[in-house]
């Protein structure tokens, strides 16, 4: 089965603050058939972005997968709220790059 | 935008007083032919635009504002607040921008409703609806007012800022603050380190002006989507309807596609639907975007907490009924059983100053934590280990994500260092910032090539900064009824 890059098979891959002391993550495809090939591979999943972002499993708020949006989702607690002295990204809008280049094992898309 | 966390707790008991006057007056509306007249007239349909999801953070679009004005909307309406900026604005009592885009989206809403008549709403003043933002909010209005010659009208507003003693009297008297998001329940002594506390207010104080006929209404911090329920609400929407469409539309064109801020979108409310439609030519309110929107800046996308209840949208439905509209059925409202608000605070920390610095060499980039060990060192010997706070953020390496970054052993060519030192006087502050930035220079590694300085500088100096401050309050306190906190005044402005 040949291998994509999740960059080329999402619409959107974002990060963004959910609160002060939390970053969401949204990974949201264009049609049901891919949103459905990506959640049958189980590269999203709990563990595996743990294993990514080299983050405790206690650091995961939740994991979502949201049909109606034909989106996975995610949430981390932050290590200080946002704005604090030394917090690099207040808005939480870049830590989503490690997610582009995740290889998805598709027939489709 | 990013403030729906609005607390309340389950198991669902009891409606309080002002969720059971709404459920009435929803529960009479139901068995009505058209809705009930609560601050308004009858309707059988109400439309809102939005034209920005945070008024005064960037200048709303004036094209599609205007499209949406021609639409006809019964209420035009916008959300300034956001939790996104940080600590500093509420704490410090400042807004994030110029005061001419702030000016520039008020003028444009007011002159719109008031050549319509029909009522404007902001929520969330100046970014933290601080009351000192509400206060300048009110007087842009009453300049604006003035210098156009508009016909008399009446503006309503609310403040709220939450006193640190009343607080205290609640925890004295046994009532529990408790943290939200990993926050622990409030103490005194992270009372005492709080300046500045704001309450998040529901459509309470929304209905009450609307009620007294305000023409326009600033407000302090609010729920984002209880700006756009309030006036469904006083109309005699139900509330499940009337709480979707505030979520729908408290980001504006963030809930259409392709990608464009700014832009207005227009919500229309009846008994049985709420209907969205992007007002830029070139956007569409898909079933994709409006689906998608419930899930942005929100760990859980099915449920928006508000004060005095909760927005299940588990079972929404979506239909595409043209091009750029999305239908949207079935969202549950569940009253709360107790009346919880959210609180957010800030704290001052001290002043802060801020010191850049670059690095070349690979055998540098390759050893920089033992560069900033050495600066740190010479903080220390000067300072000591504690009353100051020294902070790096090496861009190129991990600057942005610290240590979740998968790359960090792979550094680019060149880095960026960030400096900031706070501390509780400017003086030691600078100071603090200075050696920290300036021992860069100097730091002894043992095989570099480069003797004559190991860093570049764009400035040789340090730059004041904001003073720190840190989110002290992110909490959810019992209150008796959704106006408690939440004091609200009449004025005019016009001629």
């Amino acid at each position: 089965m040949p291998n994509r890059k999740l960059s080329d098979l999402a619409k959107t891959i974002r990060s963004k603050n959910a609160g002060v002391n939390k970053i969401t993550f949204d990974v949201i495809f264009r049609t049901a058939e891919v949103y459905e090939e990506v959640k049958r591979s189980g590269v999203l999943s709990r563990a595996s972005v743990a294993a990514l972002f080299n983050i405790p499993d206690e650091r995961i708020a939740s994991f979502v997968e949201y049909d109606p949006g034909y989106a996975i989702k995610f949430t981390i607690y932050r290590t200080r709220p946002s704005g604090s002295p030394g917090d690099p990204d207040i808005f939480g809008a870049q830590q989503y790059a490690p997610l582009l280049d995740i290889d998805v094992p598709v027939a489709a898309g | 935008m990013s403030d729906s966390q609005v607390g309340l707790l389950s198991p669902f008991k009891i409606a309080v007083f002002w969720s059971a006057c709404i459920l009435a007056q929803s529960m009479q509306a139901m068995g009505a032919e058209e809705p009930l007249v609560a601050g308004g007239a009858r309707m059988a349909s109400m439309k809102i635009i939005s034209p920005n999801g945070h008024l005064g953070f960037a200048p709303l679009r004036t094209e599609s504002f205007r499209r949406g004005i021609e639409a006809g909307p019964d209420y035009i309406a916008a959300d300034s607040g956001s939790d996104d900026v940080g600590p500093v604005p509420l704490g410090s009592g400042q807004s994030t921008s110029p005061e001419a885009w702030q000016r520039h989206d008020l003028k444009e809403m007011l002159l719109a409703s008031r050549k319509l008549g029909v009522p404007m709403l902001i929520g969330s003043a100046g970014d933290t609806g601080a009351n000192c933002r509400v206060d300048r909010y009110v007087e842009m209005i009453t300049d604006i007012a003035a210098q156009c010659g508009l016909k008399k009208f009446s503006v309503g507003y609310f403040y709220s800022e939450v006193e640190r003693d009343w607080l205290r009297g609640k925890m004295q008297a046994g009532e529990v603050v408790e943290g939200l998001d990993g926050f622990a329940d409030l103490t005194e002594e992270e009372l005492d380190a709080t300046d500045r506390i704001v309450a998040m207010a529901g459509v309470h104080p929304y209905l009450k002006l609307l009620d007294e006929g305000a023409d326009v209404i600033i407000g302090g911090r609010s729920s984002d989507s209880a700006i756009f329920a309030a006036p469904a609400l006083a109309r005699g929407f139900p509330e499940n309807l009337s709480y979707y469409l505030g979520k729908v539309l408290e980001c504006a064109s963030f809930c259409a596609e392709p990608y464009g801020g700014k832009e207005t979108v227009l919500g229309e409310i009846t008994m049985d639907d709420v209907k969205v439609t992007a007002m830029h030519p070139e956007q569409r309110c898909t079933v994709a975007s409006v689906a998608g929107h419930a899930m942005y800046e929100r760990s859980d996308p099915f449920h928006e907490l508000v004060a005095g209840g909760r927005l299940d949208m588990t079972d929404c439905r979506y239909e595409q009924l043209d091009g750029k509209t999305t239908r949207i059925t079935g969202p549950v409202f569940e009253p709360a059983n107790e009346f919880r608000v959210k609180l957010e605070g800030a704290g001052r920390i001290g002043e802060r100053y801020v010191g850049i610095a670059g690095i070349r060499d690979p055998y540098t980039i390759a050893n920089v934590d033992q560069v900033m060990d050495w600066a740190r060192q010479q903080v220390r010997e000067r300072f000591g280990e504690n009353g100051y706070e020294l902070h790096y953020n090496v861009f190129g390496r991990n600057g942005i994500m610290g240590d979740m970054e998968p790359r960090r052993a792979h550094p680019g060519h060149e880095l960026c260092i960030v400096v900031q030192g706070v501390a509780p006087t400017a003086e030691m502050a600078e100071e603090v910032t200075i050696t920290g930035t300036r021992q860069l220079f100097y730091a002894r590694l043992p095989d570099v090539k480069g003797t004559a300085g190991g860093v570049s500088f764009v400035f040789d100096e340090v730059m004041r900064a904001s003073p720190a401050y840190r989110w002290t309050l992110n909490h959810t306190v019992p209150v008796n009824h959704g106006l408690e906190i939440f004091p609200t005044h009449m004025t005019e402005a016009g001629v």
